[in-house]
């Protein structure tokens, strides 16, 4: 574990390493190295399975995290390569020549969060959903309830309550309410 | 949200709907399916239109009912021959196998699973609804013959459920197809799914089972409202 | 007299499609009891008749469309036309119906004409799994036919007859006097090869509910749908009556017909619920195997 992280900090200036548990660590390079370090793991050190892609959004820092995390069957090590790249002009090199299957992935990425991927079969093909016209509703500024209150026809009358007061104030209606509402849902 | 302002924002929704409808174009046809003109084999030069040479894009009409005894006893007939289309939409769809097993046995009163829409009366909308499930469900739903009956089964069906504020499922299935019977809860047990087809019976019975002729009646306003969300309507208006 | 006669061969008829239909329900009810269910009522095949005639909403595809149905309900009605059902000792008998000398040709002609005139009608419907389905059951209906036509052929040589009627005549007088009995062989051939005729599981894959939906039904609803549904119904207890009369010495009265033809339509059914679905190939390897080598081995000692 050690030796590979070591190896991979040397060679591709590879900062922020977590070592999750024994078998499971990242590690995170620059944009530009990203699919060059994943390569070299894939043809010389033996992380021959690609077990996902994802991305998180951190919109305050205006940036998008990728993650390609793959897997050594010899060593059963698994390795999380991270970066970062720019979330207003989101364009990342496509991996689509490693594995058939990043393929989907990097399609589902241009659908959920409008990364592009140039050169990677079929990128502008739907992938869930069809004639998607608003802006990606991965994106963190997307409203997903706004969108819906919107487009789909809500019925009037829908109410939420919180449990324990409600229930608190159907049960015992001369107390004064003591039971606290979460502040989640306003 | 009160009633009235809920109704303002509705009637803005179709205003912008129509607009939408209206400038949607031909944005979402697939090249095999545009019009265009072909080369026959014998020279002569043709003109295809695949999506409206293959489905009829008729109007649907109102067909009245018979007249007295006749139409009582085919009302009968239709309500101890229900024929459900084999069509899961959502989650609920897994509440619908356990009615054929010996416990729940729908046999018993005359419901039995179809496999085409062409040989189908009724039609289960199992729970959420996805945009892309209601393009779907609208083309087999109006390919099933009249008189025909809808089943909305969960409460996503009846304002969206858990999924209310979802941006890909529908909160409300009667502005897109119209609905005899509503079989609410979350999920609701196969009993309850016997309880709603004894409901239908009941409804069917009694001739208050017109949907399919309402839906005729005011094909416009279910248009529009389908065509709202359906963006890439690829398809024929009405297709049968 | 020929008045008299068609009304009885109508009557006849009616009969024929209400026993069809109960069937069809009893075998559905056997089907549930299998799995533990109550099942459908009795009636139901009824209810789902009057239901289909009852659609208000009807779509066509072209002529062929409507021909379909009809065509093979022509199959089912010429098959019953032509086959003597009950054998009362007189030729023009009013249950012989219309049968006369040569008709066991015809009736191997009729087994097909339904079958061609639904792919023909399914064709036309448009319908991939229809072609599919379609494409099943002429492949399957010639692996039939071939056993089927020879046991046929060695009946006719020992009878020295193509009269169902006189195959009837001559195995009046006692079980003994059965096909069954006097031409094992031809017999063994036909029972199995009714299992294709019959259509049930493990042969069922020309309707293959659930597969390919409901096989060349697929685009046809409403009247259509009721018409086939007639159809299917008189076509089985004709084959039904076919096998009666020629393997197991016909019947002498409607009482006598009901249980033969129940239990000759059960044979197919029981061995239905106990087998499950042949793919195409397995099913036509099967026919070409075990009836076929039979057939020829009837043919051969009928004609040495």
């Amino acid at each position: 574990m050690n030796e590979i992280l070591d190896k991979i900090k040397q060679k591709y200036n590879a900062e922020d390493v977590t070592i999750q548990r024994e078998r499971l660590a990242f590690v995170t390079v620059s944009k530009n190295l990203a699919i060059d370090a994943v390569t070299w793991l894939r043809d010389y050190e033996g992380f021959s399975h690609f077990v996902m892609m994802s991305c998180v959004d951190w919109m305050e820092d205006g940036k998008f995290q990728l993650l390609y995390l793959l897997h050594n069957p010899e060593t059963k090590i698994d390795l999380g390569v991270k970066t970062y790249i720019d979330r207003e002009n989101s364009v990342m090199e496509s991996a689509h020549h490693l594995w058939k299957q990043v393929w989907t992935y990097q399609r589902e990425l241009r659908e959920a969060f409008g990364i592009d991927f140039p050169g990677s079969p079929r990128i502008e093909e739907n992938f869930v959903l069809e004639g998607w016209e608003d802006i990606p509703h991965m994106r963190r500024e997307f409203n997903t309830k706004e969108y819906s209150e919107n487009t789909y026809f809500p019925r009037p009358g829908r109410e939420t309550y919180d449990p324990a007061t409600y229930m608190q104030q159907k049960l015992y209606p001369n107390q004064p309410v003591t039971a606290k509402r979460k502040d989640n849902d306003k | 949200m009160s009633e009235k302002d809920m109704n303002s924002k509705v009637n803005e929704m179709l205003a912008r709907s129509e607009a939408n409808v209206k400038n949607s174009g031909k944005k979402f046809v697939r090249p095999e399916d545009e019009e265009r003109e072909v080369v026959a084999p014998d020279g002569s030069i043709i003109k295809v239109n695949p999506i409206y040479d293959y489905f009829s894009g008729a109007r649907p009409e109102e067909e009245k009912p018979r007249n007295g005894i006749v139409e009582k006893f085919l009302n009968w007939a239709r309500a101890e021959s229900i024929w459900v289309l084999g069509f899961g939409t959502g989650c609920g769809s897994i509440e619908i196998p356990p009615l054929v097993t010996p416990r729940f046995d729908m046999f018993r009163f005359g419901v039995q699973m179809r496999p085409t829409p062409r040989q189908s009366n009724a039609f289960i909308i199992s729970g959420y609804l996805s945009v892309k499930t209601l393009k779907r469900v609208i083309r087999t739903y109006e390919q099933m013959p009249s008189p025909k009956y809808v089943l909305a089964l969960g409460s996503c069906t009846i304002n969206g459920g858990m999924y209310y504020d979802s941006y890909s499922t529908i909160n409300r299935l009667d502005h897109y197809i119209p609905v005899d019977v509503y079989i609410a809860g979350c999920m609701p047990r196969p009993e309850a799914l016997l309880a709603g087809f004894a409901k239908l019976k009941e409804l069917i019975k009694a001739g208050k089972a017109e949907k399919a002729n309402e839906y005729a009646r005011n094909f416009d306003w279910y248009k529009a409202n389908q065509k709202k969300i359906v963006k890439d309507w690829n398809m024929p208006d009405y297709n049968w | 007299m020929t008045i008299a006669k068609l009304g009885y061969t109508l009557l006849g008829l009616f009969i024929v499609w209400n026993w069809g239909f109960l069937m069809g329900a009893t075998f559905r009810k056997i089907g549930a009891r299998l799995a533990g269910r109550y099942g459908i009522p009795f009636y139901q095949p009824w209810i789902n008749f009057f239901k289909n005639i009852g659609v208000r909403t009807t779509i066509t595809h072209g002529v062929m469309y409507y021909l379909g149905p009809v065509f093979r309900l022509t199959g089912g009605i010429g098959l019953f036309f032509f086959m003597p059902m009950v054998f009362t000792g007189d030729p023009n008998g009013h249950w012989t119906n219309f049968s006369f000398e040569g008709d066991l040709i015809l009736i191997l002609y009729f087994q097909l004409f339904g079958m061609l005139g639904m792919a023909l009608g399914a064709g036309e419907g448009g319908h991939p799994y229809s072609a599919m389905g379609i494409a099943r059951g002429l492949a399957q209906h010639a692996a039939v036919e071939l056993p089927l036509t020879l046991a046929f052929l060695s009946i006719a040589i020992q009878y020295d007859t193509f009269s169902v009627y006189k195959i009837v005549e001559a195995q009046q007088g006692g079980f003994q006097n059965w096909v069954l009995f006097t031409n094992p062989f031809a017999s063994a051939a036909i029972i199995l090869a009714m299992l294709g005729a019959m259509g049930h599981s493990p042969f069922n894959l020309v309707k293959a509910p659930n597969e390919i939906l409901i096989g060349p039904a697929t685009e046809y609803e409403g009247t259509y749908l009721g018409f086939m549904q007639s159809a299917g119904s008189i076509l089985h207890v004709m084959e039904a009556v076919l096998f009666m009369n020629l393997v197991f010495g016909g019947a002498t009265s409607w009482a006598e017909l009901i249980v033969k033809t129940f239990l000759i339509y059960f044979w197919s059914v029981f061995v239905g619920m106990v087998f499950p679905r042949f793919k195409i190939e397995q099913s036509i390897t099967w026919f070409f195997k075990v009836p076929l080598v039979l057939g020829v081995l009837a043919i051969i000692v009928f004609s040495f």
